[in-house]
């Protein structure tokens, strides 16, 4: 094609041990949206890093409107009409809106005239901002605004979204919807990064699908099936989860009731008054925008933050105020979000991280002194169980891919016969296969009478296994409902938080 | 061609190990071109450092000081390894030192002239007790108000050391020392004297308490759970409180051990080859260990070895001021240097060198 804004020939880029992409090549024409597709480690961050100047290829090369190109840095990225808006936003809480782009800009304009600016863009594209207030107040979808904005002051001619609505309740993916549309409308590409199907065959006009770093295929997301599109980019089929059928009528084995406590950062957000309960058998499942209070409510009931005595009842005894170890001998498990840094070590070797919340349970201490064998053979145990690609025990934690950390970390709670399982992002960034297996693990530990609270910001995970549906909004918890009965624009209207853009397009 | 750095997948073992060897062999090479530019001969000088101590002429007499220095940096950095590895920063090991020599001198002093066997053990139990609660003043203030233990540490050294002139000048003076400033001679007192075991073997109480000290630490950074809370604390703080370690807990442990090691080490020292309370008492053994800690990876082992390599410069450097007139500043830099290097080196651990073609220039 003659016209392509941006042509990719042959990039290719290896690291150690890994072709994190073979021989890519396609083209993005002006005024389209082109997905990029493929599970997590299938080269797509690496892919676009390179777009955007920050990773050099080994080989290959691009040209951008004709000429050769081949950014050194992000800066020269952006001088010639490059934008990027990353998955994780790069803003400093203290500072205000126009304080946090101007620090962006080569030469940025006085500080007047920068929130003139802001204010025109923001109304222009439908992105409501008030360029002094504080980013640490603004919720994750309006960070992801000031992210764009501060892309759309550059006047981009391409801009890369790395999965942008992974952040975003249902109706601030329409509202971004809108305002990719109008940008294509103007000529401008967006390369958007994805890997939910119905979200690509909405929004995007073309799709390159990659594959362990090659480039599988490309097709016109609105002709394919999600079901075709999965198969590309997975490569194989798996199965669904499945689903035993349970009764909610089981004891419960978790009551919380007037929890408030008050989060340990500054930016953090206090829970209010969260009441909820969990019965025997069951999975309740908690939505909402990152940064509502799910870290706090995981936090809360694992013992890292306390709270009042009977806030937290297991079976029936209060908990508030116990240590961690002390909640873990009653069965109580807890699996964090973050995997490096808080569900595990990341210098430490697997056999060292089995220890971390194994020790009691399992029994791997014998007056103080570490049973390093039993704690081996535990370590071996998850490895072997929840199919994690590893050399062997003595790995350190950070050589593993997120995905098979992530299996090792649930392993790990999962193999202790947990009575209640507080489970928070379970999946999130582990690729399809293994997210089933993570999966059929919390249905299968609920099928044996286990009692579930799984924390999540993927919607379609809480639909697929919870059987009840709750959501934080502010540090404030939503009535809970059956799933089955709920539609999606009523998770949206639980989730909270879109109310005040639904303006913007009106 | 040119040179970068490559992450990792894991930490290195082979280069955890090597690196502290490479950097004393990089040492020993930028150390000769510094003894050169001073117009020394450097293979004359870094040998004398080297060699002379442990195979020279004088070396019956030099071996026996390799323990005498050897075992307070030894016994002090075992304890500031704990408090490093678990990211409590004791930097007032010098305070700690001072005071327990002043504890252990002070019980000695109190029962001159008694000659009993309960005097040694009375004084080892004041040594460590005097280190240890001068240790808990930054660790409670931590707790309680949240301040800095790497300030407050390092400033309680400054008033370890006016205590020590005070002592030294006033309660502590020996009253038949004819005025001049000083205690007794611990020496000169059987029933306090931290003695050799073997006669002229430099082999002292306080090398026995250093080698316990070395098998104690190993078996707790490797067996024991307590090790483990340290290691974990240091390596991921928030997983250590996700996994159940009480901070304020490992706080006062890390720098009530730090402090009680080397409260004994001063007492050790101040009862064996210092022998009394004087005003130019301390050396800095407490600053030292800090070297000794990291240039032994924070491993016991590797401490021990690198307290002796520590001690032999120490050594080696006073020779060679003597014999080759080389500047004490020239010394105080070539241990410099050690850490230095050590600390460039370490990079390997976690990085590889690649070489690489220069790329085109966009």
């Amino acid at each position: 094609m003659t016209d392509a804004l941006l042509t990719i020939s042959g990039l290719t880029k290896t690291y150690p041990g890994v072709k994190a992409n073979d021989d890519v090549s396609f083209d993005i024409v002006p005024g389209e949206v082109h997905a990029l597709l493929g599970e997590n480690g299938a080269g797509k961050s690496t892919l676009v890093k390179m777009i955007y100047g920050l990773v050099k290829p080994d080989s290959g090369h691009m040209t951008l409107r004709g000429a050769p190109y081949a950014p050194s840095e992000p800066r020269a990225a952006r001088a010639a009409g490059v934008a990027m808006v990353f998955q994780h936003f790069s803003l400093f809480d203290a500072l205000s809106v126009s304080e946090n782009i101007a620090l962006g800009m080569e030469t940025p304009p006085p500080m007047r005239d920068l929130a003139r600016r802001i204010r025109e863009v923001s109304e222009t594209y439908g992105l409501p901002l008030d360029p002094h207030r504080a980013v640490g107040d603004l919720s994750a979808g309006e960070r992801q605004r000031v992210e764009i904005v501060r892309c759309l002051l550059q006047d981009p001619r391409l801009l890369i979204m790395d999965e942008p609505t992974s952040v975003l309740t249902p109706q601030e993916v329409d509202i971004l919807f809108q305002t990719l549309r109008k940008l294509t409308s103007e000529g401008v590409a967006i390369l958007y990064i994805s890997h939910k199907l119905e979200e690509i065959r909405t929004l995007c006009d073309r799709a390159t699908i990659l594959r362990h770093g090659r480039n599988v295929g490309t097709c016109i997301p609105a002709e394919t099936s999600a079901r075709d599109m999965a198969q590309i980019m997975v490569g194989a089929s798996f199965d669904a989860p499945a689903r035993a059928p349970r009764d909610g009528t089981g004891e419960v084995m978790l009551d919380i009731s007037g929890l408030s406590v008050a989060s340990p950062s500054p930016f953090g957000t206090a829970l209010k008054n969260v009441h909820l309960t969990v019965a025997r058998g069951e999975i309740l499942g908690i939505g909402g925008v990152a940064g509502n209070g799910q870290d706090e409510l995981l936090a809360a009931l694992s013992g890292e933050l306390r709270s009042a005595p009977g806030a937290i009842r297991l079976k029936g005894q209060a908990i508030g105020r116990l240590s961690p170890a002390a909640r873990r001998d009653m069965g109580l498990l807890t699996a964090p979000e973050e995997r490096l840094g808080h569900a595990a070590a990341p210098n430490m070797s697997l056999t060292e991280n089995a220890l971390l919340t194994g020790a009691q349970r399992r029994g791997l201490l014998a007056r103080g002194f570490i049973r390093w064998p039993a704690t081996r053979a535990f370590a071996e145990q998850i490895i072997d169980r929840f199919d994690v690609r590893t050399p062997g025990p003595e790995t350190a934690a950070r050589a593993l891919s997120g995905g098979n950390l992530q299996k090792f970390v649930i392993g790990r709670e999962v193999l202790q016969d947990p009575e209640v399982l507080i489970v928070n992002q379970p999946t999130w960034g582990v690729d399809a296969a293994a997210a089933a297996a993570i999966r059929q693990a919390i249905l299968d530990l609920a099928a044996g009478g286990a009692a579930i609270l799984c924390i999540s910001q993927d919607l379609d995970e809480l639909l697929e296994i919870s059987d009840r549906f709750g959501a934080l909004n502010e540090g404030r918890l939503s009535d809970i409902r059956p799933t089955a009965e709920l539609s999606l624009d009523q998770i949206g209207l639980m989730m909270g938080g879109a109310h005040d853009m639904e303006v913007a397009h009106g | 061609m040119r040179l970068h750095l490559e992450k990792r997948p894991q930490p290195s073992r082979r280069w955890t190990d090597l690196s502290p060897l490479l950097a004393v062999v990089i040492t020993m090479l930028a150390g000769g071109a510094l003894f050169a530019l001073l117009g020394k001969n450097p293979v004359e000088a870094i040998s004398t450092i080297f060699w002379e101590p442990l195979f020279g002429e004088f070396a019956f007499y030099y071996r026996p000081q390799l323990l005498i220095k050897g075992a307070p940096l030894i016994l002090i950095a075992i304890g500031l390894s704990l408090g490093f590895r678990a990211g409590v920063w004791n930097i007032g090991a010098e305070g700690q030192y001072i005071v327990g020599a002043l504890s252990g001198a002070g019980v000695a002093l109190a029962f001159y002239p008694l000659d009993a066997w309960v005097v040694f053990p009375l004084m080892i139990m004041a040594g460590a007790l005097g280190g240890w609660a001068w240790g808990m003043i930054p660790a409670l203030l931590k707790l309680r108000f949240g301040t800095n233990e790497i300030l407050v540490s390092l400033m309680l050294v400054y008033v370890a050391e006016q205590l020590l002139a005070a002592m030294a000048l006033g309660p502590m003076k020996n009253p038949d020392g004819m005025g001049f400033p000083g205690s007794r001679n611990l020496q000169e007192y059987p029933a306090a004297h931290n003695a050799d075991l073997i006669a002229a073997s430099g082999l002292h109480w306080g090398v026995v308490a250093a080698t316990v000290a070395v098998i104690l630490a190993y078996i707790l950074l490797g067996r024991h759970v307590l090790g483990y809370q340290i290691r974990l604390s240091g390596e991921a703080p928030r997983a250590a409180r996700f996994a159940g370690v009480n901070p304020g807990r490992l706080i006062l442990f890390c720098l009530g051990a730090s402090g009680a090691l080397a409260g004994l080490a001063g007492m050790f020292e101040i009862s064996g080859p210092a022998g009394q309370v004087s005003i130019d008492f301390n050396v800095g053994y407490g600053f030292t260990a800090i070297i000794v800690a990291f240039l032994g990876r924070l491993h016991p082992v590797g401490i021990a070895l690198a307290g002796l390599l520590m001690a032999l410069t120490y050594i080696g450097g006073e020779i060679a001021q003597g014999n080759l007139g080389l500047p004490a500043a020239a010394i105080q830099m070539f241990q410099g240097m050690l850490l230095f290097f050590l600390l460039a080196v370490d990079v390997l651990t976690n990085y590889r060198l690649r070489l690489a073609p220069r790329p085109e220039t966009a």
